[in-house]
């Protein structure tokens, strides 16, 4: 497939290439790329009473020199007051750390299941991928929804615990950083769950036999040689859960408390209560920034697996 | 993998499946509670979808969302299969590197900025905000899903039936509709199937990019969850939940019996 004279042949007729290519290519750069770049600028503008609500605006009939003047007007002003307040420095640091802590309980959770499904039999495996996949394909916000119900301090959960008698008190567990990482271990589970099964279920368990036959512990053969193997799909699902949790609006907003500070939310009322676009712009960039490094990981790591299934 | 399924496994993967599947099947529950109060059983009682059926704005909204699931959809099968093949079949033209990397970043790009970007750009060429912004906005985000869906099948195609279909008379596209089309065909359904999901499920890129008129059922179910849970959402819910279910195990019933059926025809040969 690497080489381009068999690409040119196979691809066929040039107008049949061009439209491949063409089509999509276009279709990105006017609503990927063209949209961010349009971040970019606004980000640079100051809010104003008008709409759209913000300055300077670009006018290109007015001709060039009244361009230079709205360029000069961009200024950095926005990224600067963003830096020094305290609560956007907050939100940033404790979007990471509410999305490193999910990651790491959705791997605790993720990893026990996806090993137990990999060691199934074999006629049951298909079953139980099914079962993990479903949740996947049902709307996240009826997912989210559900554990409302489940964590109100009248809810099912503290009526069970008095029930059996292990709480005399209704616990407060809506509304709590406690409730977001429920919410987001819950939500994001089949991401960590399907990349893990994949690289368990390739494994060749007589290499586990063979630590043991040779003096490895159970733990030991475990922790050197499964844990080993599946590091691959650990990434991918640590990535693949870490990414969209960083941004998180839906979970935070529901089932987090006032005091719950995730970025995704921040810029959500920057925009929609504050009407502040300009700063909910350069809030989206900071954030993207903070991504730039597990994104480009995520990338390198599917062009690597497209090269392998090659 | 082989070896003994250890009761350590077996636990596991119920307790897994227990989390997964408890608050569904609550929430499924409640549904048919004939209390307002949705934490307290007082019957069952089916007057909740009753009541849902009647409300307009909930019915116009589901509406909404059915129409710019289909439109989106569909038109994002056809331009995440295009991307596939450029993908997959044209290793070089320029800017590639641009090319896939505007394929893949959608897939992990929080929804807030997705959303609020093409919020922007609806703004900056004063395009009137509603249906077809947001049917625009879930094309964008969801062709790119279809293109790694499609790509996938794609790389394992055998080129050389497409070649064989060319040497015996048929024009590329032609070769590429009669030969490589019903290959892949199972995959572009799976893409179409996830993109109208996706978009069935957005709640963050349609509230930047709707406008007055159209409200989605994502849209409509969050304003009302924000004032507390009431059995009508409950309703809602369960009935999203069982069309997706029933879609999910058909397709994968069609898959297996699609499977055993080749299996066969290869026996029997």
């Amino acid at each position: 497939m690497a080489q381009p004279e068999q690409a040119n042949r196979t691809g066929g007729s040039e107008a049949f290439r061009r439209i491949a290519i063409v089509v999509p290519y276009l279709w990105l750069l006017a609503l990927f790329l063209l949209p961010f770049l349009i971040v970019f600028r606004i980000s640079l503008s100051e809010p104003v009473l008008a709409m759209p609500p913000y300055a300077p605006q670009f006018d290109w009939s007015a001709g060039w020199q009244e361009f230079l003047e709205a360029l000069s007007q961009l200024s950095p002003a926005n990224y600067l007051w963003l830096a020094e307040d305290a609560l956007y420095r907050n939100a940033y640091l404790s979007s990471l750390r509410i999305a490193l802590i999910s990651t790491a309980l959705t791997l605790l959770i993720g990893f026990p299941l996806a090993y137990g499904m990999a060691r199934a039999p074999e006629r049951l495996r298909p079953i139980l991928l099914m079962l993990v996949i479903l949740p996947f394909w049902t709307s996240f916000l009826i997912r989210v929804y559900a554990w409302i119900g489940i964590l109100k301090p009248e809810g099912l959960l503290n009526q069970f615990l008095m029930w059996i008698g292990v709480i005399g008190e209704p616990l407060t567990i809506l509304n709590t950083d406690t409730a977001v990482y429920i919410g987001i271990v819950y939500s994001y589970l089949p991401f960590m769950v399907l990349p893990i099964y994949a690289t368990l279920e390739r494994m060749d368990h007589s290499l586990v036999e063979a630590a043991l036959d040779l003096g490895c512990t159970a733990f030991g053969a475990f922790w050197k040689v499964t844990a080993r193997l599946a590091l691959p799909g650990i990434a991918a699902g640590c990535l693949l859960v870490f990414i969209p949790a960083v941004g998180e609006f839906v979970i935070p907003d529901l089932l987090g408390g006032t005091e719950t500070l995730m970025i995704g939310r921040t810029l959500w009322i920057e925009f929609f209560a504050n009407r502040d676009w300009p700063v909910a712009s350069a809030v989206a960039i900071l954030l993207l920034l903070l991504l730039v490094v597990p994104i480009v990981l995520f990338q390198n790591a599917q062009a690597r697996a497209q090269e392998k299934a090659k | 993998m082989s070896g003994r399924w250890s009761w350590f496994n077996i636990t596991s993967v119920v307790i897994g499946f227990a989390f997964l599947y408890i608050p569904i099947v609550l929430l499924v529950i409640y549904s048919f509670n004939e209390s307002r109060l949705v934490t307290v059983w007082a019957g069952f009682s089916t007057k909740w979808y009753v009541e849902m059926l009647g409300n307009e704005g909930l019915m116009d909204a589901a509406w909404v969302t059915i129409r710019v699931a289909l439109a989106a959809a569909t038109v994002a099968t056809v331009l995440g299969t295009l991307a596939a093949i450029a993908l997959v079949r044209h290793t070089r033209f320029f800017g590639r590197t641009l090319f896939t990397g505007m394929v893949y970043a959608p897939l992990v790009m929080p929804e807030v900025i997705t959303g609020l970007s093409l919020l922007l750009l609806f703004v900056s060429i004063d395009m009137d905000r509603g249906f077809w912004t947001v049917t625009l906005a879930h094309i964008t985000f969801s062709m790119c899903f279809v293109a790694v869906v499609v790509q996938s099948r794609l790389v394992s195609f055998d080129m050389a039936l497409e070649e064989a279909a060319q040497d015996l008379g048929c024009t590329p596209m032609q070769a590429f509709v009669k030969v490589t089309l019903p290959v892949i065909f199972p995959a572009v359904l799976a893409g179409w199937m996830l993109a109208f999901t996706l978009s069935l499920d957005d709640l963050v890129i349609a509230s930047f990019t709707s406008g007055p008129g159209a409200t989605t059922l994502p849209m409509k179910i969050y304003s009302q969850v924000r004032l507390g849970v009431t059995p009508e959402i409950n309703a809602v819910s369960t009935i999203l939940i069982g069309l997706v279910a029933i879609g999910v195990i058909t397709a994968t019933l069609v898959n297996k019996r699609r499977m055993v059926a080749d299996a066969r025809a290869a026996a029997a040969r």
